[in-house]
């Protein structure tokens, strides 16, 4: 087999927040760095995030970055590793600083410092007073981000792949690792080999599994599906966070800073029920409590009905058009196009939405890929990494707060770009050999030889309203086992799928079968962590298990592709400045 | 009983440089029920679903993300944000002129982002760092407003006349409207610089005002204001 071969020091797979900031940490190493990414970079889905980056910088009011860190652990419902919590907030302050300093367009405060607002599950002072910590732009902050960050890799000339599609991992020879990746250029269809001495993962995630999702179009889990085929293990994939405000009917996200300025959540008869369920947040509570409760205002039929999506309304007129013209213009502009409504005069319909992977590839806090060998313990892969929304590293555990979605993604990517840089004198580049790279071909080989089968879009739809009917808020044992069942035959009949154009030149879709390849991968691992986990805890909800169970899972699940086999692996309760924080019962 | 459906035609700009000789027009009729709006995206996703072997970018399908720039029925626009309900049938999609086409409605960006990447689109301050932030106050903050929301998807360039003739010298709406954007960022401190490096005849002066960036960006900014305020500091500084 003869490939164009390319050798890089490292190679980065995705352009958006996380891919991009390790790219930068790499720039002044004088390196050769590859940022391979599907789209053309400010196309990621860090685009579309809205309300802001969530860091102590007391802005606002006195704030201790210790306090962001006991949010986010009882955020994660106890589940996060609090080494690595305690070092993205520890860190937060100097990363946003950076990025103001790159030229970030940040929301000003009177003074002239960053705007920090309201956001869910933060407290002051350890479970007190509501903190305004999230750092805003407007409404707009992950567009600003990433132009930001795009903008930088611009004045450091960084080596972009644009439109460049990330195959598999190729082993190397010896065993050892891996020695580099096959990828796509999707303009001309060719493919190629990059070898490096270093791989980060940054490609994000995989809101596409479910038919009603935030997430851009691109989300596919293409580096999930490329980790279990690597024979990579998975971490907490059952966890998948349901946002409170999806626009009914089209998916897309409305920034929980509507509620952190002042916005609230209204059934069919006006009431304001979150006081109901969470009577010291209220409409602030973590997403996954306001996420079950508008479930069940839904489900006692306290909801409105709009062209038969059953919804609850977002209420921001109160806050007067100047508010929301300053603060939530994106919004205001979405609303009116997406629900034809007009968020200054009427309430925006909306419903709890699938949004975020807090699962993904395990990392510790360099960002370096971690396996679990037999006995149980930690191996640390060197020179393969993984940051972002890929990455289970984990500081979301069970439920990712607000605003630290942008944080983890320029924390860990800075992370491990740093570290990478440290260590690339001492890593290898590995050798390859002609049975590697065909056992990295042979899924790509099956599709483009395959003429006659099932379209790529049938089998996607049904994959999607299995993981939308059975894999939801609310989930039982008895459907997620017929749901598991659905996705296995979806699986064999993909095995046989086929589609009809075989032209070369930006053949999208040669590239949507193979992002299908890894959704399945991903809604798979998805359904059997799902059915592992036999208790409620943060976003997933068991009604055969309604209880949260420290004694059988405050621990992370790990799921091993090969053979669909779970085990566990222990969560880290030991930060290296703070005590630990016990876990106690969860309330808002 | 049968939902009743609507029937919407489609003519679509088609070429694959590896079977077709030139580009042509392609017919598509896509039945939705009656009653059903939605977004012009979404029924091009229902085509390709018919037909995989039509081309075209998406990623976001909210407005954000500038991937499905395009021309309907002879405007430019995003597909994603542009009601079916809005357009005349047949609606007549084309890629965005004046650039090349590698796949029928995807175009070759590279002189758009060329220009781009041309006006140092980046913060330059060479001032040391404060330990915090840099300080910017509100009223500072506001000028950038209608400058960085930009998405790059290239509609208002590729819609102007100058940018037509000259997509090698002239900057083109988009650059113009970022390049601005650093001017006018009290952080920066490169303003002479910028300005210094769009004094020739092209860079800026080939705009004449035809305000079809204007017209068709789909994020409501202004890319002539813009213009007029660069050149209204190239004449303060006597250039």
């Amino acid at each position: 087999m003869t490939l164009a071969t390319y050798t890089f020091d490292a190679i980065i797979i995705g352009a958006g927040g996380a891919g991009m900031r390790a790219a930068l940490a790499l720039a002044e190493s004088g390196s050769q760095v590859a940022l391979v990414s599907k789209v053309f970079p400010t196309r990621s889905h860090t685009v579309s995030a809205q309300g802001g980056i969530t860091c102590a910088l007391g802005n606002v009011h006195p704030d201790d970055w210790r306090w962001h860190m006991y949010d986010t652990v009882k955020g994660s419902d106890y589940i996060g590793d609090q080494d690595c919590i305690e070092y993205m907030c520890e860190v937060g302050p100097q990363v946003v600083y950076e990025l103001e300093h790159m030229g970030l367009p940040f929301s000003r405060l009177d003074n002239g410092r960053i705007y920090q607002r309201p956001f869910g599950g933060q407290s002051k002072d350890f479970g007190g007073e509501q903190a305004a910590r999230t750092c805003a732009a407007a409404d707009r902050t992950g567009h600003a981000l990433l132009h930001t960050l795009y903008q930088r890799n611009i004045a450091e000339k960084t080596n972009v792949f644009s439109e460049w599609y990330a195959l598999d991992l190729v082993k190397a020879t010896d065993g050892q690792g891996f020695a580099g990746i096959l990828a796509i250029h999707i303009e001309t269809g060719e493919t190629v080999l990059m070898r490096a001495r270093a791989i980060i993962f940054a490609t994000g995630g995989a809101g596409r599994i479910y038919q009603s999702t935030t997430n851009a179009l691109i989300n596919t889990g293409d580096g999930i599906g490329m980790a279990i085929r690597a024979g990579l293990p998975i971490q907490d994939i059952e966890m998948w966070q349901f946002h409170p405000t999806g626009i009914a009917g089209a998916g897309v996200l409305v920034t929980e800073g509507c509620r952190g300025e002042g916005g609230y959540l209204i059934n069919k008869d006006g009431e304001r029920f979150m006081e109901r369920y969470a009577p010291h947040a209220k409409d602030l509570a973590s997403r996954d409590v306001v996420a079950r409760a508008m479930s069940l205002e839904l489900r006692a039929g306290n909801g409105y009905d709009i062209n038969g999506v059953k919804c609850v309304k977002l209420k921001l007129d109160h806050l007067g058009a100047d508010l929301i013209n300053s603060r939530l213009p994106g919004i205001r502009e979405l609303s009116i196009t997406f629900a034809g409504v007009d968020p200054i005069r009427e309430p925006i319909p909306v419903v709890p939405t699938c949004h975020y992977m807090m699962g993904g590839i395990p990392t510790n806090r360099l960002g370096q890929v971690v396996t679990v060998d037999y006995k149980g313990n930690d191996q640390v892969l060197e020179g393969l990494y993984a940051v972002g929304e890929c990455a289970c590293v984990s500081v979301h555990g069970a439920n990712r707060l607000g605003g630290n979605s942008l944080l983890d993604l320029v924390v860990f990517g800075r992370a491990a770009g740093l570290d990478v840089k440290e260590k690339l004198h001492e890593l290898p580049l590995k050798d390859v050999g002609d049975a590697e790279i065909e056992a990295a071909l042979s899924r790509l080989n099956r599709w483009d030889n395959a003429r006659e089968g099932e379209s790529v879009s049938q089998i996607r739809f049904e994959m999607q309203k299995t993981m939308q009917e059975d894999f939801g808020v609310f989930r039982t044992g008895e459907h997620m086992q017929e749901g598991l069942d659905k996705l296995l035959q979806l699986q064999q009949r993909l095995h046989h799928a086929a589609f009809q154009d075989h032209s070369r030149v930006f053949n999208t879709s040669r590239i949507e079968a193979l992002e299908l390849d890894n959704l399945m991968a991903t809604a798979l691992a998805t359904a059997h962590a799902a059915i592992y986990r036999t208790e409620s805890r943060g976003a997933h909800s068991r009604e055969d298990f309604p209880k949260r169970d420290d004694a059988n899972w405050l621990t992370h699940t790990v799921y091993h592709g090969e053979s669909h086999r779970m085990s566990k692996r222990a969560v880290n309760m030991k930060p290296l400045h703070m005590k630990p924080f016990e876990p106690k019962e969860r309330v808002y | 009983m049968s939902e009743a459906m609507q029937s919407v035609k489609f003519k679509i700009y088609r070429f694959n440089p590896e079977v077709d000789a030139k580009p042509y027009m392609q017919e598509y009729e896509l039945n939705i029920p009656a009653n059903q709006d939605m977004m012009l995206l979404e029924a091009i996703l229902r085509i390709k679903a018919m037909d995989d072997s039509l081309a075209f970018r998406r990623s976001c399908r909210e407005g954000v993300c500038g991937s499905d720039g395009m021309n309907i029925n002879g405007r430019n626009g995003l597909a994603c944000v542009t009601l079916l309900s809005s357009l005349k049938q047949p609606i007549e999609l084309r890629p965005l002129p004046g650039l090349p086409v590698i796949r029928d409605l995807i175009v070759d960006m590279t002189a758009f982002f060329k220009q781009y990447e041309k006006i140092k689109p980046y913060l330059i301050n060479n001032e040391p760092l404060p330990t915090k932030e840099r300080l910017q106050s509100p009223a500072e903050r506001k000028k950038l407003d209608g400058l960085y929301e930009c998405i790059l998807c290239a509609c208002c360039s590729t819609s102007c006349p100058s940018f037509w003739w000259n997509p090698d010298k002239f900057v083109g709406p988009a650059g113009l409207l970022q390049a601005y954007r650093f001017i006018a960022d009290s952080r920066d401190t490169a303003t002479a610089e910028r300005l210094e490096a769009l004094t020739d005849p092209f860079s800026v002066f080939r705009c004449r005002g035809v305000m079809n960036c204007v017209e068709v960006c789909p994020k409501g900014l202004n890319p002539t204001r813009a213009i007029g305020h660069i050149r209204s500091e190239l004449l303060a500084e006597g250039n």
